[in-house]
């Protein structure tokens, strides 16, 4: 760390804010992907003004800066790549107001997201972007990855919640994109753009998003398959018949016979596949609703059908998707949880294509997954200190990416790039569209100094590189 | 890696930990459950970041007194964590791996904890008369107890029993201690007899809290049990073990096993969260001892806490009605290790007249953490005003524990409130004995 520098950002924040002993700064050199770089120094900022100015220092010495909230990001996102500052924006949290006239919320960066889910339930109204880390990870990291969850397939994505942001730009000017109203359509929109840039395009210090009434009730079914294929039927004839459920979960055999050894609870080791089906809304609509898809469940070719008819047969259906990540990790240390997706009728293609490269490769692959958008993860559990499985991963995971884009798909559904997906982004996005985004980055961040080494591919780079 | 193979104590480290702390998967998901990173606020104070660091140390990236040991030391050891992890790791485990491990690189280093606690002692507690009160209270309880010789034996109260020794004065008065359980008595169940039981009596409990061990015995016998305290029973073992003597704890368990194995009974009961957990994980501390682990598995499946036999084998028989709004505070041990939440609060509500109400956050540690208080004084009392300002809160009559460090930090607790007139901080069993009319 430059000593100017670092006399410098001692005029900005204080000490008790300032991290630079060797046990702060590895606290800081990861997050839920793996990968591991040693940050030089860590910073908890406040408020809006101390980050611009230490976005202004930070320029003026070439110091590299990474936003960072809770770090439960499976992409990399802010990993400190090439050295330099993280910000870690957790205490950055005072602010939480639910405006119930207007429908929507305002918050610090800092907040962490099922604060938020709860406050606006207080009041009868939702929040609906659920990642399963919301209880967890803050609503500025979330707005960086744009997260979503089970219930993206009837709510969407962040992005579609948040209408108003406060930045600090890649040159420390703190500027207000987009605000309190719904439609807005007043020049270019760069809420969306900052939504899902990752940490590159700017730093959000504030966030309006939209809150939408709290639906009333909910039904849950569980529904088991022989036959993959017919799973992938019983969901495009829900989705087809004019039902939007708010969550369709898919796991495959590998999945059910992994919880099923981790915790036995009478799953289906024999079954192909397992789907979970959860519709909202008003009590008489979805009472109607859940009949019809366990009836289209059947018809489907189902060999069992379960309505959930008390709260507690409902969490014990859940439970079961629950349990996946803490069954597969039993199989080995790592766990490299992709979320390669594609439009929902190619699901049955998709998962052909999945259990080609895992007979392939011989590796330890499991698929579970928000069927309903098509958002499948695809978990390959291996353990990274075996050097030789992990060259085979490597071609594993570049395979998962081929099939997906080949199927009309992408790369990311809701983890976001970071450092773990940018080999593949012209694959998606093609030369052309990548080199627009990185025109943007450019005229933005002229000195690079945004969560570089993200997104982008450095020269040369083809593949991910795990040994 | 190459340093690993270089010193003794790292590669014990990486031997004994690094398995674990490549389970953990750095979800994040232990962060909003554990205290000293709410206080604290950094990662390095959290569950996930403990176990990086230990993965560090045993990686040899960084080194274990110089960069690990603060980090572990804060660490309160509810297992809070442990609960809320999708994935399993061991926290508690590890975290003991980790202090044997400090414990060793700073005898290699021919540190000692002398200066830190004689520093510690001067300005952090010397000047504060509330604070010396309160550690007086805890040291003279190791003072009385066999604990305070081993305890002296490991260092770590050199500096500080002898001038806290003389707080013993300023001690409320405390029951005759010829009331004091003798052990290898057997006292016969009231009634019918339904189950005989072996009772841990501990050593915090035996030396001060002998009050609570007494109608321990009145309650259980109650219930029809007949209660046996067998002889040569020793402490559990467990403040050992959080300080990095695990020779010392194995020995402990040691003792109390063939001591408890000898008594014939079908439980082996105690009243204490803290010895409870270490109890119920003898199983653990003894696997690799080819001649101890099966009878320890034996002793660890024997292991109850008194709120499970007295919810088991009830009902109480009250005779008095006990008017107030009362709290539980969960103690972590209990809780987290022990996996027993629910009997306390069954029983408190079986009590008749009371009002039982749940506290907003009642599983989360008050930061007593065995000697934590004594050793991170201002750490423990930020989590501790915290929480009592959910007690104060409720206005209860009284506060409710079933450990003793529980139950002074509450006491000290209400006491920084200035609400001694109005709460009283108790343990489930003197409560419970209240309103059976047991005095």
């Amino acid at each position: 760390m430059n000593q100017e520098a670092l006399k410098k950002i001692k005029t900005i924040i204080p000490l008790e804010r300032i991290f630079t002993e060797l046990a702060e700064l590895y606290s800081y050199s990861y997050d839920a992907s793996f990968g591991e770089y040693l940050p030089e120094i860590v910073i908890q900022p406040k408020n809006a003004s101390e980050i611009s100015e230490l976005v202004k220092l930070a320029n003026e010495y070439l110091i590299p800066i990474y936003p960072r909230g809770a770090g439960t990001s499976l992409s990399g996102g802010p990993l400190p790549v090439k050295g330099g500052m993280v910000l870690d924006m957790t205490q950055f949290n005072e602010k939480l107001v639910i405006d119930r006239e207007n429908l929507l919320a305002i918050v610090s960066p800092g907040v962490i997201t099922g604060d938020l889910h709860k406050k606006a339930e207080e009041v009868g109204l939702f929040y609906p972007p659920d990642p399963s880390s919301s209880h967890v990870a803050t609503i500025g990291g979330n707005i960086s990855e744009n997260s979503s969850g089970p219930k993206g397939l009837k709510y969407g994505t962040t992005k579609e919640y948040v209408i108003g942001l406060e930045v600090v730009t890649p040159l420390g000017d703190i500027i207000r994109t987009g605000g309190k109203t719904v439609k807005n359509v007043t020049g270019y929109d760069i809420t969306r753009l900052i939504v899902g840039s990752e940490g590159t395009l700017g730093i959000v210090t504030e966030v309006i998003v939209r809150l939408i009434p709290k639906p009333q009730a909910r039904k849950t079914l569980l529904a088991h398959f022989a036959h993959l294929l017919d799973s992938g039927h019983a969901i495009t004839s829900i989705l087809s018949a004019g039902i939007l459920p708010s969550a369709i979960e898919l796991m495959d055999n590998a999945c059910i016979r992994a919880v099923e050894s981790f915790s036995p609870s009478g799953l289906p080791v024999d079954a192909d596949s397992i789907i979970i089906v959860e519709v909202d809304g008003h009590p008489a609509a979805i009472d109607e609703e859940i009949k019809q898809c366990a009836k289209m469940c059947r018809n489907s070719g189902a060999t069992y059908v379960k309505v959930a008819e008390t709260e507690s047969e409902r969490l014990k259906i859940w439970s079961a998707r629950k349990m996946v990540s803490p069954a597969i990790t039993q199989m080995g240390p790592t766990k490299i949880s992709e979320d390669a997706t594609v439009p929902r009728s190619k699901i049955p293609a998709m998962m052909e294509r999945l259990n080609r490269i895992r007979d392939k490769y011989k590796l330890n692959l499991v698929v579970f997954g928000h069927a309903g958008d098509g958002n499948l993860h695809p978990n390959i559990i291996t353990d990274k200190r075996n050097i030789e499985e992990m060259k085979k991963v490597e071609l594993a995971v570049s395979e998962i990416f081929e099939a997906a884009i080949e199927l009309g798909g992408t790369l990311s559904g809701e983890h976001g790039i970071g450092t773990l997906k940018s080999p593949y982004m012209e694959m998606e996005l093609g030369k052309s569209g990548l080199y627009m985004m990185k025109k943007i980055k450019e005229a933005w961040d002229p000195n690079n100094i945004l969560n570089p080494g993200k997104i982008f591919p450095e020269k040369d780079q083809k593949r991910v590189v795990f040994v | 890696m190459k340093k690993t193979s270089l010193n003794p104590v790292v590669k014990n480290l990486h031997d004994k930990t690094y398995n674990w702390t490549n389970q953990c998967v750095q979800c994040g998901y232990c962060l909003p459950v554990c205290p000293t990173y709410e206080s604290m606020g950094k990662e390095s104070a959290s569950p996930r970041g403990r176990i990086n660091l230990v993965k560090m140390a045993a990686e040899g990236k960084i080194d274990i007194s110089e960069h690990m040991a603060e980090p572990i030391e804060l660490c309160l050891g509810c297992r809070a964590c442990e609960i809320a992890c999708p994935v399993g790791v061991p926290y508690g485990h590890m975290l003991e791996a980790a202090k044997d491990a400090i414990a060793q690189s700073k005898q290699q280093k021919r540190e000692n904890s002398h200066f830190l606690l004689k520093n510690m002692a001067m300005n952090q507690l010397f000047p504060y008369p509330n604070r010396m009160k309160f550690l007086g209270s805890t040291v003279w309880l190791y003072k009385k107890s066999k604990l305070d010789r081993l305890i002296r034996k490991t260092k770590l109260f050199p500096i500080l029993s002898e001038p806290l020794a003389q707080m013993e004065k300023i001690l409320p008065p405390l029951e005759n201690p010829s009331k004091r359980l003798k052990h290898g008595t057997v006292f016969p169940a009231k009634g019918e007899r339904k189950v005989r039981v072996a009772f841990f009596t501990g050593c915090i409990m035996d030396s001060i809290m002998y009050k609570v061990n007494r109608l321990s015995i009145e309650l259980l016998t109650s219930v029809g049990c007949e209660v046996v305290i067998p002889n040569h029973q020793t402490c559990c073992g467990a403040l050992h073990a959080h300080q990095g003597a695990t020779e010392k704890a194995k020995e402990l368990a040691k003792a109390n096993i063939q001591s408890f194995t000898q008594s014939e009974a079908e439980f082996y009961v105690n009243n204490a969260g803290g010895c409870g957990a270490a109890l119920s994980e003898y199983d653990y501390l003894l696997k690799g001892d080819e001649e101890w682990a099966e009878t320890a598995g034996e002793f660890a499946k024997k292991s109850r806490d008194i709120s499970q036999i007295l919810t088991e084998y009830g009902p109480l028989p009250f005779i008095k009605e006990w008017k107030g709004i009362v709290v539980y505070q969960d103690s972590c041990h209990l809780r987290n290790v022990q996996k027993v939440y629910q009997e306390p609060r069954q029983l408190l509500q079986s009590i008749p007249g009371i009002t039982y109400v749940e506290m907003e956050g009642a599983n989360r540690c008050c930061a007593s953490g065995g000697i934590y208080n004594l050793l991170h004084f201002q750490e423990s009392m930020k989590i501790l005003d915290k929480k009592m300002k959910e007690v104060i809160e409720l206005q209860p009559k009284a506060v409710i524990t079933t450990n003793p460090g529980c139950q002074l930090q509450m006491s000290l607790g209400i006491d920084r409130m200035e609400a001694s007139e109005n709460i009283r901080s108790m343990h489930l069993v003197e409560i419970l004995a209240e309103a059976c009319g047991l005095t």
